[in-house]
């Protein structure tokens, strides 16, 4: 199996510009204190991004990279610009926030050094996703990320991405309210909950098993003791009971290692954990779009239904003139017709937007993001029988050392 | 003997155990007689006077005649059986035993014996041979948790510890020749009644315990350096039994929880596959391997816990055995110091009478004793007492040293059998362990390839990647 980064580096799609240019790299993580938005001390961790034109290294020679420092909420905002400008688009996820999933020995710190690597190693994951994106790679603003320190900030703020986000209780109100949601768009949003909830108690489960395993292990180093001091007092057994009780205690020793590599495994995981969440991200705004193209085409309707009421002299019981003139203003037929016609545009319009823009490009990024998942995944399960097969390798190794000792005793 | 170091722990150049042909020394064939049904030396009773012509004999009676390397005597223990009185409920296991052995009336035996009977043939091997070290019985009673007499588990692991006993009785060379042995191995079961009733009786046994506690109380004086090592080893050796005991079973604890969770693992891959279409093979593939490497694992608890866990137990039992058996062999020697101080008394009570020292006589002539009457006669009185004291520290000097004798040639075959025990447990465990991580080697390797060969085979019908 080749090395951990080559397995984890995620699949060229065709034309994906940025990454074929430019190195990029998380190289380092720094502590940092400072006072924040409500001027009190904290400590927080920046990263160091480093990059480089990627042919810059062939000619021979190493040029040192351009680099700058980010902090995660940094990253967190360029993701939020990400989500809002292209919604059409999974977003890569980032790291986890904080240590979930965590089994015993883990802490659950943000400032342990176990926990900041692999975000760092994370970190690094999402902008190597962003870059080689067919779409995401082009985008100015990431661009600036991983170049201009300073002003870039700025530079989010000015896009105005804020304004054109969704509020959470219109997408939500949505979801209750389409009448005709778009039967893959269903099933995927479907799928997604699916994957959520078996990534996240396969992670679980995991986490217990890893745990128990590393009891095992470790109680085994008390047989490192208990020989140690008993071949004091043997003269023939003596030696054997020496050397296999230091294989006991090399056996208990090599469970952190083991445990270690499996964390890389359950950080796969958690990324597709995340993703899921980034579909559905997808999934929501059609419906939302869906939505707000169906109101329209009800606003529409009654409209007509208005008109038609009113040219066959159909009579309500409440207030005609006062639903006329809210409906139609103080207008002329003539107006009114127009100004249908314009709606019934508008609509249209509506309509090839949602048909034509979203889904098309949606869709082509949904069946991009299923082959990297599932490549992905493939890598993931079998870097996982490899790491097995390493413990297991280990263990025979140990144990036929140890029984070679017993039978010297 | 020659040849026997002081230091109980430094090893022989040979290591003693009861299949090989390995000796202390080659002895004479008038020793062999020693073997016969008919001399039962230190048999029954110690009130019994019947004592061997010489001292020589009796310390060449604990010289281990050469061990062959062919059995002569094989024993099973199997094949519990529960049985149902109007008093009490209680299994019986069969005893078979094949001989060549001239003393046994046929060659093949098949008798059932339940737990007390062990006990008893246990007491009177001990009784007949206090200072040679036995294997232990298993316990009476299980103290750890609700164990029912009567559980699946309790009675074979009961079984298989009767049988070992049994098994170390019959390949010691001096144990496996006592009567009672003979008889617990063919006689039916109203014939074992009948002659356990006929044993040493309540009074005789009573005396026993009282001497015996006697000598405790007294303790022993010039306890000689090699025992006091021997005491001081075993309790360093019991020791390290009981932590190595704890340690594993604290492992077999760890390994089922680890089972449990394993268990739950699997399935959770299985349930992600349903949702999957192109990971499906590969999710499956996974689960399997878990499922299967969750059978190795609980293949490896099951052999943990019928070897190793039963076998350092064993040894913790052993221990109390030997420490035992060191406290009898102090008692022994006790006795014979406290005949010694009588002997020394009555003598300088004697010396005293000579001196004309003793005013004991002039009271006697109040009485119309004449005093020189009074005074010959407390003198023969005295020199009897004497010469019977005489007589019997002889005998209790000679037993110490058989007693000693016997320790210390049991004490290395003790030691041998402990080493093979021990590494062959060891040994099995380790060879178990490494069974288990091939096992699981082999199914993750097969998954892995059978994915490797899949996707090749993909990606040359030119799929994706």
């Amino acid at each position: 199996m080749t090395s951990e980064k080559e397995s984890r580096v995620p699949i060229m799609a065709e034309g994906s510009c940025l990454l074929r240019k430019m190195e990029i790299s998380v190289a380092e993580a720094e502590k940092r204190t400072g006072k924040n938005a409500v001027n009190m001390q904290e400590t927080y961790t920046v990263y160091l991004i480093e990059t480089r034109p990627a042919d810059s290294v062939t000619e021979g020679h190493n040029p040192v990279p351009d680099s700058l420092w980010r902090r995660y909420s940094e990253f967190e905002l360029l993701r939020n610009y990400l989500l809002v400008t292209y919604p059409f688009i999974v977003i890569p996820p980032l790291p986890e926030k904080r240590a979930e999933f965590v089994w015993h020995k883990l802490s659950a710190d943000n400032m342990d050094p176990d926990f900041v690597e692999r975000r760092r190693i994370g970190l690094e994951n999402f902008l190597l996703r962003v870059a080689s994106h067919p779409v995401l790679s082009s985008d100015k603003i990431f661009f600036l990320f991983l170049t201009e320190e300073n002003g870039w900030k700025e530079a989010v703020f000015e896009t105005g991405f804020l304004a054109k986000s969704d509020s959470r209780l219109k997408a939500l109100n949505a979801t209750f309210r389409v009448k005709n949601p778009d039967k893959r768009f269903s099933e995927l949003k479907h799928y997604s909950d699916e994957l959520q909830s078996v990534t996240s108690q396969l992670l679980r489960v995991r986490a217990r098993v890893a745990d128990r395993l590393y009891g095992v292990y470790k109680v085994h180093g008390n047989y490192g003791r208990v020989f140690s001091e008993w071949s004091a007092i043997e003269k023939e057994m003596g030696d054997g009971l020496q050397s296999a009780g230091h294989h006991m205690d090399a056996y208990a020793a090599s469970v952190d290692d083991i445990l270690e590599e499996e964390e890389h495994y359950a950080d796969q995981l958690k990324e597709y954990l995340f993703y899921a969440e980034a579909v559905k991200a997808v999934c929501r705004k059609h419906e939302l779009l869906q939505y707000e193209l169906e109101t329209a085409s009800q606003d529409l309707a009654s409209k007509k239904q208005q008109q038609e009421e009113l040219a066959a002299g159909t009579v309500r019981t409440f207030s005609f003139k006062g639903m006329t003139s809210k409906l139609f203003g103080q207008e002329t037929p003539e107006q009114r017709e127009a100004k249908l016609k314009v709606l019934e545009e508008q609509i249209k319009e509506g309509e090839e937007e949602l048909q034509k823009e979203f889904v098309k490009n949606a869709w082509k990024d949904i069946e991009r993001f299923k082959e990297q998942k599932d490549h992905d995944l493939r890598e993931a399960l079998m870097s996982y029988a490899v790491m097995q097969i390493s413990m297991c390798k280990k263990g025979i190794q140990v144990w036929t050392n140890a029984k070679e000792c017993f039978s010297k005793m | 003997m020659s040849g026997m170091s002081a230091d109980p722990a430094q090893a022989l150049p040979a290591v003693m155990s009861p299949l090989s042909g390995q000796m202390l020394e080659l002895d004479e064939d008038d020793d062999l007689e020693v073997f016969s049904k008919d001399m039962n030396l230190m048999d029954g009773s110690p009130m019994n006077a019947s004592m061997p012509t010489s001292p020589a004999s009796m310390i060449n009676q604990y010289k281990f005649e050469e061990e062959t390397d062919a059995k002569d005597i094989f024993v099973t223990v199997d094949n519990p059986e529960s049985h149902v009185t109007a008093l009490e409920t209680f299994i019986t296991y069969r005893v078979v035993t094949k001989t060549t052995r001239s003393e046994f009336d046929s060659c093949e035996y098949e008798v059932r014996r339940r737990y007390q009977d062990f006990l008893w043939l246990k007491e009177r091997l001990e009784e007949g041979h206090p200072t040679l070290i036995m294997h232990p019985l298993p316990e009476k009673f299980v103290m750890k948790g609700m164990v029912e007499r009567f559980n699946d588990d309790f009675i074979e692991t009961r079984q298989k510890a009767l049988h070992k006993f049994l098994n170390r009785v019959a390949d010691h060379p001096i144990l496996s020749c006592h009567e009672d042995f003979k008889i617990f191995l063919t006689a039916q079961a109203w014939e074992l009644t009948s002659h356990k009733k006929q044993g040493p009786g309540f009074l005789s046994r009573m005396g026993d315990t009282v001497r015996a506690v006697a000598a405790s109380v007294r303790g022993v004086r010039n306890r000689p350096e090699e025992f006091t090592a021997m005491l001081e080893y075993v309790d360093s050796f019991g020791q390290k039994m009981i932590s190595l005991d704890k340690v594993t079973q604290r492992i077999v604890k760890e390994q089922k929880e680890y089972l449990g969770e394993l268990k739950e693992y699997g399935p959770v891959y299985t349930l992600w596959s349903g949702s999957e279409e192109e990971l499906v093979e590969p999710l499956k593939g996974v689960a399997s391997c878990i499922d299967r490497c969750c059978k190795a694992t609980e293949e490896q608890i099951g052999h943990l816990s019928e070897n190793l866990v039963p076998l350092l137990h064993e040894y913790v039992l052993c221990t109390d055995s030997v420490k035992a058996v060191l406290r009898r062999r102090d008692n022994i020697q006790a006795e014979s110091e406290a005949k010694n101080d009588a002997l020394a008394n009555r003598k300088a009570d004697r010396e005293a009478l000579k001196d004309s020292k003793d005013l004991g006589f002039v009271l006697g002539s109040f009485l119309g004793k004449k005093p020189e009457e009074a005074k010959q006669q407390k003198e023969q009185r005295l020199d009897s007492e004497i010469n019977e004291l005489k007589e019997e520290v002889e005998r209790l000097e000679d037993k110490v040293e058989c007693a000693n004798n016997a320790l210390k040639g049991d004490w290395l075959r003790w030691q041998g059998n402990m080493r093979s025990d021990i590494k062959a447990a060891f040994v099995s465990t380790a060879e178990k362990n490494v069974d288990y991580y091939e096992k699981c080697l082999a199914v993750w390797e097969s998954f892995l390839t059978s994915q490797t060969a899949a996707h090749d085979m993909e990606s040359n019908s030119g799929h994706s990647s």
